[in-house]
């Protein structure tokens, strides 16, 4: 995990060794001024001198702490840089793999967990780098750099500072690993916390419904109890190491100042080095305790980079291919075949597909029916590449569907879900996503062809009007028609249609199908409905049942053979 | 300043805590200052060979003060971070208790993912308010107070001096740091606010940006957002870096001074030369008093701003208030409903137009209409989501204003149209509705439903988790999930608002069987564009336009001429062809 993340800043090598230079440099001008300081009061107290006598070393004085200012201040900005870049690299390959890996994956974890493991969780990173590192490697250098110099002086003072010194990271290992794994559960907990809120602010309507609002606050109380719970176990640890670390510090201090106080006595050293040993005792522990203090900020930067990682090593479901023969974009020749296909989701017993074979000709209308949780969706999913067949084949004009990019594959096709997203943005842009290039002209055509001519007219702001999150402000019906407009928009060779029409009312759903019956003309398209009005006309239709292929034929033949078809049919009567 | 009054006011219950902290912190400091001071005052007398016996005050001083120090600063820190922990719990639980009766009126113009955003990070900033904002000044004020007697003690020359120096360290510091810092603060936490919201987006809407292949576009404003973070958090460094350059100086700068007072104090014979280094050591170690005082002016700024966001939303006016005293509702209430009228704010058109009808106990009624013909809005209004301006609802025979919200949507099982699953087990989403359910309650409800035989063939059955927004069930099993919770609930009416819209037509058939047993002799509003099953309704309403415009039943409407007949013909197309 560490060199995971040491080679992170690899990009800023610079940045990172001007902070721990700046550090040590830092460091050395303190064991200067204090040189000088104990000379100069040694001259004074002891020598009798006067003010003129000291002036240039006072003036030395001056300088080395103007200097030592300029240092400290500019680690800061060395180790922010380095942070930064960190940061930004960490959070754009989390991101990119959450890309990648796709809603087969992000659909079952929680938003609120991942989008904390992309901000909060990244964020974390900061103190690692900005604190945690540079002050590590000072540890190391500036104790090392007092210790030579003071062993010539007073070995003896050298000793008890080599002793105590290695005592300082034993306690912070020892302690650290304890609070790590405290640390680790408080990240979770953290990350539990905003998911559960999340969920709590989003179906807030819901609660109220039940009439379970009120009491959700009690909950929230629980959970921040909990919360507090953990991180002051977290920290009561973590403080005891700092504790630790300053008792050592101190008593080290202690015992320095007595041992050479009673050395001074018998005459075995003199004043001025005396003095400056004094002076640097809390320089040599300095680093070190500073060190302990960051240190739990490191940890916490620890356990969210393993949670990131943790994403970042997740397998991918789709390997790319190795060489691709890009075809026409979604059109087709021969049409798509599914042979054979098997799917089943990770958490379900039976099947969601089991050997499915059909075919969707090209140019035409195919239509998937049947009851809920037959497997429609997931045949879906599986021409969207959100996920890939367990078992059997999909191909494309022969070639195997898995060969083709994902990306690329889907920038031939157009797709109507069950429940669209409509995102924070204005409505037009919200329109837009599926061509971001449309003029005025093109965006007015998709709106009519999905009937919000009239909702777009009435609403003040047209198309600029903001979405609430999720579309709060739209109905079920308006926002699957600006699903619909979309795909109008598109104008796509290959068109998936999930539901389209389930949300709406007749008058609405018979103006839809008129304009879908216009988009589907010569397009390739899939439509899953139980509608049974917007299948009527498809030159074929399967009947899924239990994620089987029951039957299939056009409307009039199956009807005719009176199975599960024409069940379907007579019951919507 | 009003603010900032009422922050302090949530620490106000637990202000024997934080004056003990304030306690603690100042003796820590005044520990590590009489650690160096004791130490030099040691070897300076240790270096004119008095006595040992002479020595011992010293020594026993020195270590007295090492060890005290560790520990009045450990014992600071649990006090202080332990009162702190429990001031945000009380203020994430008073912010929820502010916003829960503003739902789901007032939510549609913020996102949930900004609303998160205020709570989490937020309350998070607000986490420093006291350790690190109101904390240090009143520990550098008595520290500060006890150097300056100290350093008087010797010279009054050398005390003012140090002071002066401890004051421009803090005070000046914090001024620069206040005035530079407001921008960048502010900055810090609007783009926080926004990255976070633009990630909900990218991961919640992820389907969607990869079919359309805006996945990329959105991840190159997902960065940009992200270059924002980090600008304003440059920004922040440079301050930093400024002001802990400054600090050390300044630090420095002050020991300096006093050194080269004290200098000629010594030579002229007014200061035993013994207090020299005394002195040098203490005021280099006092400004460990004032060294956090910069940061807290920084962090102040941050916490007003996210301060000030939880307020402006907290503060907002509910849309529906309970009476001080609510009548209490009888379980089978009848409803009666006279010239309603409803127009949603900023809307030009009324939604409801003068509706009247009445519902009494046992009476199954439909609403039936075109899209956005306002059918859903009546069912908010019955609910008491929103408050009609004109006309009445009244509920067993009182205007429905006189009872508790909560009351009122407790008597009636509700089926909406876009049902929400929280992230829990199948089980804890049934038991939301009535938290007593036994299991065979609740496999009861679920076969009514239809489904609880989907339920058996799931491998953990109803311990199954529903993903986030039970996204893992189809359109159409979280529907009838939707539907059992809301027969759970034993409610004395039901509400159900196209309650079989992602079903297909043989599973609708079902379900509506298994309603309409389940809900005889209750009252029943079933609004629905499908017109299906409603030959058993007591009453049918159609809804145009925010009008009633047909009434009757089923028999009825359809040989009539209007709208409901036509509906029923271009539903029903699909047999004649």
């Amino acid at each position: 995990m560490f060199s995971r993340l040491l080679r992170l800043a690899r990009s800023r090598r610079l940045a990172l060794g001007s902070t721990v230079a700046l550090g040590w440099v830092s460091g050395l001008l303190a064991i200067l001024q204090a040189w000088f300081l104990s000379r100069t009061i040694d001259r004074v107290f002891l020598g009798g001198a006067a003010l003129q006598d000291v002036l240039p070393m006072l003036a030395v004085l001056l300088a080395a702490l103007a200097l030592r200012a300029a240092a400290s201040g500019g680690m800061e900005l060395t180790a922010n840089a380095v942070a930064l870049a960190v940061k930004s690299e960490l959070r754009s390959r989390l991101l990119q793999r959450l890309s990648r890996l796709g809603p087969a994956f992000t659909g079952g974890e929680r938003t609120g967990e991942l989008s904390a493991a992309a901000l909060e969780g990244v964020e974390a990173l900061d103190a690692y780098f900005s604190q945690y590192l540079p002050q590590a490697a000072l540890a190391a250098f500036i104790p090392l750099s007092v210790l030579l110099l003071v062993f010539p002086l007073d070995p003896l003072t050298g000793v008890v500072f080599l002793l105590t010194a290695p005592l300082i990271p034993f306690f912070m290992y020892l302690i650290g690993r304890t609070a790590e794994n405290l640390t680790r559960r408080q990240y979770q907990v953290l990350g539990r916390l905003s998911a559960y809120l999340l969920d709590v602010l989003q179906g807030l309507a819901t609660l109220k419904l039940l009439g379970q609002s009120r009491d959700q606050a009690g909950n929230i109380r629980q959970a921040s109890d909990r919360f507090r719970d953990v991180t002051l176990g977290v920290l009561r640890v973590t403080f005891l190491s700092a504790l630790t670390l300053e008792l050592l510090g101190a008593l080290s201090t202690a015992i320095v100042a007595v041992e050479i106080g009673l050395r001074l006595l018998e005459g075995n050293i003199s004043f001025q080095p005396a003095l400056f040993i004094l002076v640097l005792a809390p320089d040599f522990y300095q680093p070190l305790r500073a060190l302990g203090l960051r240190f739990h900020a490191g940890m916490s930067g620890m356990a969210a980079a393993r949670r990131i990682y943790e994403i970042l090593d997740t397998p991918l479901p789709v390997q790319p291919p190795a060489a691709c023969p890009t075809p026409a974009r979604g059109r087709t020749q021969s049409g798509i075949c599914f042979e054979r296909v098997s799917f089943s989701y990770p958490s379900r017993d039976l099947p969601a597909l089991q050997d499915v074979s059909l075919e969707i000709p090209p140019g035409s209308l195919t239509a998937l029916v049947g009851a809920t949780g037959a497997g429609k969706s997931t045949l879906a999913a599986l021409l969207l590449r959100f996920i890939e067949p367990d078992g059997g084949l999909i191909t494309v004009d022969g070639q195997p569907l898995a060969e083709i990019l994902p990306d690329e594959w889907r920038a031939g096709l157009a797709w109507v879900p069950q429940s669209p997203y409509l995102f924070n943005d204005t409505l037009g842009a919200n329109l837009r996503l599926s061509k971001p290039g449309a003029s005025h002209a093109e965006v007015g055509r998709a709106l009519a062809m999905a009937g919000l001519e009239d909702f777009v007219a009435s609403l003040p702001q047209g198309l600029d009007t903001p979405l609430g999150e999720r579309g709060a402000r739209l109905s079920g019906g308006q926002a699957q028609r600006i699903a619909i407009a979309r795909a109008f928009l598109r104008d796509a060779p290959l068109l998936i249609l999930d539901e389209p029409t389930s949300s709406l009312d007749p008058a609405l759903e018979s103006q839809l199908n008129a304009a879908i019956r216009q988009l589907a003309f010569g397009r390739t398209t899939l439509v899953i409905a139980h509608r049974l009005n917007t299948v009527r006309e498809a030159a074929r239709i399967y009947v899924l049942d239990g994620g089987q292929v029951a039957e299939s034929g056009d409307h009039a033949s199956l009807l005719q053979r009176n199975g599960l078809y024409a069940g379907l049919v007579t019951a919507q009567a | 300043m009003n603010r900032i009054r009422r922050l302090l006011a949530f620490i106000v219950p637990s202000w024997r805590w934080s004056l003990l902290a304030v306690a603690l912190g100042a003796l820590t400091i005044g520990a590590s200052i009489s650690l160096l001071a004791t130490s030099a005052l040691l070897i300076s007398t240790a270096a004119l060979h008095p006595s040992i016996a002479e020595l011992q005050v010293a020594i026993v001083g020195v270590r007295f003060f090492g060890i005290s120090r560790g520990v009045l600063r450990y014992a600071e820190r649990l006090v202080s971070h332990n009162t702190t922990f429990r001031l945000l719990g009380d203020i994430r639980v008073w912010f929820y208790r502010a916003i829960e009766p503003l739902a789901p009126a007032r939510f549609a113009s913020h996102r949930s993912g900004d609303l998160l955003a205020r709570i989490i990070t937020d309350i998070e900033t607000l986490e420093n308010f006291y350790v690190r904002v109101l904390a240090p000044p009143l520990v550098a004020l008595v520290a500060l107070l006890g150097t300056s007697v100290f350093m008087g003690g010797f010279a009054p020359r050398l005390a003012l001096v140090l002071l002066a120096f401890l004051l421009l360290a803090g005070l000046g510091l914090t001024a620069l740091t206040l005035g530079l810092g407001r921008g960048p603060g502010r900055a810090l936490v609007e783009s926080r606010a926004r990255l976070r919201a633009d990630l909900v987006d990218g991961i919640q809407g992820l389907p969607d940006l990869l079919v359309y292949g805006q996945a990329e576009g959105h991840f190159q404003r997902l960065r940009q957002a992200e270059s924002r973070l980090h600008r304003a958090q440059r920004r922040m460094a440079r301050l930093t870096g400024l002001q802990s350059g400054l600090n050390t100086l300044l630090a420095g700068l002050g020991a300096w001074c006093v050194l080269r007072l004290a200098i000629p104090l010594v030579s002229g014979g007014e200061m035993q030369g013994v207090h020299l280094a005394v002195v040098a050591l203490a005021a280099m170690a006092s400004f460990e008093a004032v060294q956090n005082l910069p940061q807290a002016a920084q962090y102040l700024e941050g916490n007003l701003q996210a301060a000030g966001r939880l307020f402006e939303v907290a503060d907002a006016a509910p849309e529906v208030i309970d009476p001080p005293s609510p009548a209490s509702l009888p379980l089978q209430a009848a409803i009666s409903v006279r010239d309603l009228h409803f127009t949603y704010p900023g809307a030009e058109q009324p939604t409801l137009d003068g509706i009247s009808f009445e519902l009494p106990p046992g009476k199954q009624m439909a609403l039936v209409g075109p899209s956005g013909a306002g059918k859903s809005t009546l069912a908010s209004l019955l609910l008491r989501f929103w408050d009609a301006p004109q006309g009445a609802i009244h509920l067993a025979g009182r205007d429905i204003r006189d009872y508790a919200q909560e009351d009122v949507r407790r008597r009636f099982g509700v089926v909406s149209q876009q049902a929400y699953l929280f992230h829990a087990s199948l089980r804890e989403n049934l038991l939301l509705a009535n938290p007593s359910a036994a299991q065979d309650g609740i496999e009861a409800a679920c076969k009514q439903a239809q489904l609880h035989d989907f339920i058996g063939s799931l491998p953990q059955g109803y311990e199954t988790y529903a993903g986030e927004r039970g996204v893992q069930l189809s359109g159409g099993e979280r529907q009838r999930l939707a539907i059992a919770r809301a027969l759970l609930t034993d409610a004395g009416a039901f509400i159900f608002d196209e309650p079989t819209a992602n079903l297909d037509t043989v599973t609708e058939r079902q379900v509506i069987a298994a309603l309409g047993q389940a809900t005889r002799g209750r009252s029943l509003l079933w609004i629905t564009h499908r017109l299906v099953g409603l030959e058993g309704m007591d009453e049918i309403l159609v809804l145009d336009s925010g009008r009633i415009v047909q009434r009757g039943t089923h028999a009825g409407l359809a040989t009539q001429d209007g709208l409901y007949r036509k509906m029923w013909e271009l539903q029903n197309r699909v047999l004649f062809s």
